[in-house]
């Protein structure tokens, strides 16, 4: 399996060095859709500019990465490219990995369970096969590295693929089960963009599903795992927010990055929702719904983290995407990341209802972001309205095919415990309604 | 969202879908060109109206008097050009200077990509001269341009008086609070596509040209003025810019009042406005307008030397006058005060026109049908592929023994390997890019070979090229080596249908009349062909509604609207000419619509014909 692997970087390296090379260049890292304000090349290489001069780099309202990303790359900085095709196959080789280990703990649960013939005689036609569950880890990585939102946020040197580095080792280190390694990749996505604290809980599950800890608040060992799991976390987090401290010695960065991100100043349009509704907004109303909106993102966490503790990595899945859509800033990079996770739940397939609609809704919005910037922007013949209405279309597909995949995955179990075939009380065929 | 969640109706409503499918792909087909015909219809149509504050209420005087001396100097500057045999830099100069005007020049060269033989130019070399005139009355940070062209021969020669006769009477007067620039350019819109760029510091088609010495504030609009003669009958407004970009819709009713209030015939399309909607010539008459206005747009060129102010989100439209037999004439001075009214008026502007529409239609110049009434008509014809695919996407699926909402349903049978339906995308798509370079790329090689011009060589290597496209599915189908299934060209279907869609969505919001007319021929294919329909029979009509086809009914559809219908060997000469146009125009002034047609329309439309060759 290695071998495809290789091949597969090469390939998406070489796309990648194309680009760069190509006159898009040049144009990708312009488009509203790949970079965000907090995430953009050029105001990274303003903060350098900056730093180098002796101004803080906070200084103005252009610069709001972290001070670690900043000091990262001044020594980086003349191989930005290569650091930048790094991460994306860093991304994915974390992912292929972490996809791999979770397919055999699934596949070993599903043996056990098998031998203890814990399935109902029915769903024999739901059960995985090695032969189906081959190559998942392969197209996860093919998905990442081949999807041309990945791409775009490559060529554009958008830090959102440092972040996605980030998470996708963060979920390494959980699924091989490193509490301390998984602590720290999540402090350190948390430090970058705040949201992945969401991503404690489905983490937290799965480490004590694996050392076979019962979620029980009766039992010291949950909490004895659990405080020590916080521990390290925020123990983490504190060392990382000090340590930016004493690389600048201000605090300008803690409103400068998470501020930005909370607050929401800067309303150029992305394809997030927040943008067009505080432009519209009338000014005493921003702050109620600032709050609103915010709570928005964690707010899932607790319903979902119940629904689905047996299932960590889908909940990680399903946080992933949720901070994607409901996020401040989001980025098509952002979108990507959850995306790569599609071919792990290939298995969905046959329970999911709306993929061809979302599907053909995700790709007519993508090609109508631009035709309708150009209009906007450009032409001047269309206003704000349209590429809002696109927006808002975009993300309700999002949202369509994330809720999809949780009603198919829920389906999928229930079948998995009730039997394929449900029968209702007059022995007629029942079909499952969602309400 | 009780329809997405409740497989019991989900599946109602699919299985009706599916099942009335081609009856309502049809039905839809026809209610959108009947709705299309219907927009030309009066009663649907809204009364135009003037939306902006600052030019609807505020009165203007117009006392502009000197028609005559404009006609003299008018002559005189035809005798300059005479004796120069050219643009007479250094008369126009000195004359607008001593009008009291700020003047400068700017030159150009620009080398065409290959001979243009409508205007018989090659090496272009050539001179804008502009003068403006400064505010008085507000800092110059705002402009209005007016131009007027110097073109070859006898024409245009009263444009270029009556631009220096309004010149020394703006100077006289004091309300401006915008710059004006008088600007005559010569050879038409390169020499436009030049000063343009020189104002905006851009350069997006590799002209040569020299910068501007001086600059006005930002341009909120401009009028471009075409007059051969000393008295006209109507004065005709033309709107179509590059790419089918309409300036705001206010530009028009602003002349509209104006001609109104003055008493001045005007028209659009070269057509009178009649009153008569509730008969069948007056109807007619108002749909051979629109037809006119959306084959104009469709084609993607500017039609005037205002096409290009566009780009920039300038406000711009040509006014032409037209001389023909009618009784009733129009003076000079006639024309200056209508002219300055509307400088007046947009002098008022507070902000950029930007209250009235910028996507529009016009069966007269009194009526127009805005975007929320059109483009339902595309709608209607871009819904047949969704149904189509949504048709072929439920087969696809329901080809394993009936899928029950997700339960039941066996293995699914190995699905058609991804190079079968990407070898058929990728080698349309090379097609398309051949296509796209070839022609000018190869024109010196087709010169030394065979007897042709160079004009004749690119348009002849593009006909070629798109003829050779036809025999590619034998060659796609040698490379496959049979892996052609039936799941494979339902695959492959499926794919050309949504993109298809995209594109044609996405084309007909930049450009209504495009998308719509590459909607109506190639719909109908898109939606019918399957390779077990009869064989010659499909094909026939495939190569006939094919894009190059279209635009050759659209070549003769125009002549015969425009009352000047051209014999089938005229007509093909034009069609010719039409292609070289297209491709210069999209080196010239970076049109899209060849690209578009080259890049994405043409392989697509492969596609389809792969599916009709599959074996």
């Amino acid at each position: 399996m290695a071998a495809p692997l290789t091949l597969l970087l090469i390939v998406a390296v070489t796309i990648r060095a194309v680009l760069f090379r190509s006159s898009l260049a040049e144009l990708i890292p312009e488009r509203v859709e790949v970079v965000s304000p907090l995430n953009a090349w050029k105001r990274v290489v303003e903060g350098l500019a900056l730093l180098d001069l002796g101004v803080s780099p906070y200084a103005g309202d252009v610069f709001h990465e972290t001070p670690l990303i900043i000091y990262f790359f001044h020594f980086v900085i003349d191989y930005a490219e290569i650091v930048f095709m790094m991460a994306d196959a860093l991304t994915a080789v974390a992912l292929y990995l972490a996809v791999k280990d979770y397919n055999k703990t699934v596949f070993r649960k599903q043996k056990y369970a098998l031998e203890a013939e814990r399935y109902p005689l029915d769903c024999l036609e739901l059960i995985r096969t090695p032969k189906e569950m081959y190559y998942i880890p392969l197209k996860v990585a093919m998905f990442y590295l081949l999807n041309p939102f990945t791409i775009l946020s490559c060529v554009a040197k958008s830090t959102c693929g440092l972040n996605n580095a980030v998470i996708a080792l963060f979920i390494l280190c959980t699924v091989k089960g490193s509490s301390l390694m998984s602590a720290i990749f999540l402090a350190l996505a948390t430090y970058q963009s705040i949201y992945p604290l969401t991503l404690f809980a489905p983490a937290l599950l799965y480490l004590l599903q694996r050392l076979y800890i019962p979620v029980n608040w009766q039992r010291s060992s949950f909490w004895l795992f659990t405080t020590q799991y916080a521990f390290m976390y925020l123990g983490s987090l504190c060392v990382m927010v000090c340590l930016s401290f004493f690389l600048l010695s201000s605090w300008d960065f803690l409103s400068s990055v998470y501020g930005f991100i909370l607050s929401v100043p800067d309303l150029t349009p992305n394809i997030g929702l927040f943008w067009y509704f505080f432009a519209e907004m009338f000014e005493h109303f921003r702050l109620f719904f600032i709050c609103v909106f915010q709570i928005n993102v964690f707010f899932y966490t607790i319903p979902l983290s119940i629904k689905l503790k047996e299932h960590p990595v889908f909940l990680i899945f399903m946080q992933i995407a949720i901070i994607s859509i409901f996020k401040s800033y989001p980025t098509v990079g952002d979108i990507a990341l959850y995306m790569a996770f599609l071919p792990a739940w290939n298995h969905l397939y046959r329970f999911l209802r709306n993929i061809f609609l979302v599907s053909v809704v995700l790709l007519a919005c993508s090609a109508l972001f631009p035709v309708l910037w150009h209009l906007w922007i450009y032409a001047g013949s269309a206003n704000s309205n349209f590429y809002y209405a696109i927006t808002l279309l975009f993300n309700v597909a999002q949202i369509l095919l994330v809720s999809d995949y949780f009603y198919a995955y829920l389906r999928r179990e229930h079948h998995l415990t009730h039997g394929l075939y449900l029968k209702r009380k007059d022995g007629s065929e029942a079909t499952l309604v969602l309400k | 969202m009780g329809l997405l969640s409740d497989p019991n109706r989900r599946r109602a409503l699919t299985k009706l879908l599916t099942r009335l499918n081609a009856p309502i792909c049809v039905m839809c087909y026809l209610a959108g060109v009947a709705w299309f015909m219907g927009l030309a219809f009066e009663p649907f149509t809204l009364r135009t109206y003037m939306s902006e504050n600052a030019m609807g209420s505020t009165m203007v005087e117009e006392r502009f008097p000197a028609g005559e001396r404009a006609l003299a100097t008018g002559r005189e500057f035809a005798a300059h050009k005479k004796k120069v045999g050219g643009m007479p830099v250094d008369w126009l100069v000195k004359t607008m200077q001593s009008r009291g005007l700020e003047v400068f020049t700017q030159s150009f060269t620009r080398k065409l990509p290959f001979p243009d033989e409508n205007k018989e130019r090659y090496m272009v070399r050539g001179t804008n001269v502009y003068g403006i005139l400064r505010a008085p009355r507000a800092p110059r940070t705002e402009a209005l341009v007016l131009s007027a062209p110097c073109s070859e021969g006898n024409n245009n020669n009263q444009a270029v008086g009556l631009l220096l006769g309004l010149a020394q009477y703006f100077r006289s007067q004091i309300h401006w609070a915008k710059d004006i620039i008088f600007l005559v350019n010569e050879h038409d819109l390169i020499g436009m596509q030049a000063w343009l760029e020189g104002y905006h510091h851009t350069n997006t088609t590799g002209g040569d040209w020299s910068p501007l010495q001086g600059r006005g504030g930002s341009i909120q609009a401009a009028l471009s003025l075409e007059l051969s003669s000393d008295v006209i009958t109507s004065l005709d407004l033309v709107l179509e810019g590059l790419n089918g970009q309409l300036p705001n819709l206010d530009l028009a009713n602003l002349f509209y009042a104006f001609c109104q209030k003055i008493g001045v015939l005007c028209t659009i399309q070269g057509k009178l406005q009649r009153n008569d909607w509730d008969t069948t010539s007056g109807y007619s008459h108002a749909a051979q307008t629109m037809m006119l206005m959306v084959l104009k747009q469709a084609s993607g060129r500017p039609w005037g030397d205002h096409g290009l102010f566009l780009r920039y989100h300038i406000e711009a439209a040509s006014i032409r006058g037209i001389n023909s037999f009618r009784q009733y004439k129009t003076d000079t001075t006639t024309i200056g005060r209508l002219l300055e009214g509307m400088y007046r008026k947009l002098n008022n502007l507070l902000e950029r026109l930007h209250q009235s529409y910028f996507f529009y239609l016009m069966p007269s110049l009194s009526r127009f049908v805005s975007i929320g009434y059109y483009m339902p008509a595309f709608g209607l014809l871009a819904v047949i592929l969704l149904l189509r695919a949504l048709d072929l996407w439920v087969q696809l699926g329901a080809s394993p023994p009936g899928t029950e909402d997700g339960v039941a349903g066996g293995e699914q049978p190995s699905s058609p390997g991804v190079l079968s339906i990407l070898t058929p995308v990728v080698i349309s798509h090379m097609t398309g890019v051949a296509l796209y370079t070839l022609p000018i790329l190869s024109q010196e090689m087709a010169v030394q070979h065979f007897p042709v011009s160079e004009t004749e060589a690119v348009v002849l290597t593009a006909i070629a090229i798109y003829t050779a496209g036809l025999a590619l599915p034998h060659n796609t189908h040698r490379l496959l080596q049979g892996e052609g299934t039936e799941e494979g060209w339902r695959v492959l279907k499926l794919v050309a249908l949504l993109y298809l869609a995209v594109l044609l969505g996405c084309t007909a919001l930049i450009n209504f009349s495009l998308g719509f007319i590459l909607a109506l021929s190639l719909v109908p294919i898109a939606a019918f062909i399957t390779p077990h329909t009869p064989k010659a029979l499909s094909a026939a009509i495939m190569v006939l509604l094919s894009p190059g086809c279209t635009l050759l009914y659209c070549v003769f559809l125009f002549q015969e609207l425009q009352e000047t219908p051209v014999s089938l060997q005229d007509g093909w000469m034009l069609f010719l000419s039409v292609i070289s146009q297209g491709i210069l125009d999209h080196a010239l002034y970076g049109s899209l619509v060849y690209p578009l047609l080259a890049l994405l329309i043409y392989p697509c439309w492969l596609l389809l014909w792969n599916i009709l060759f599959w074996k």
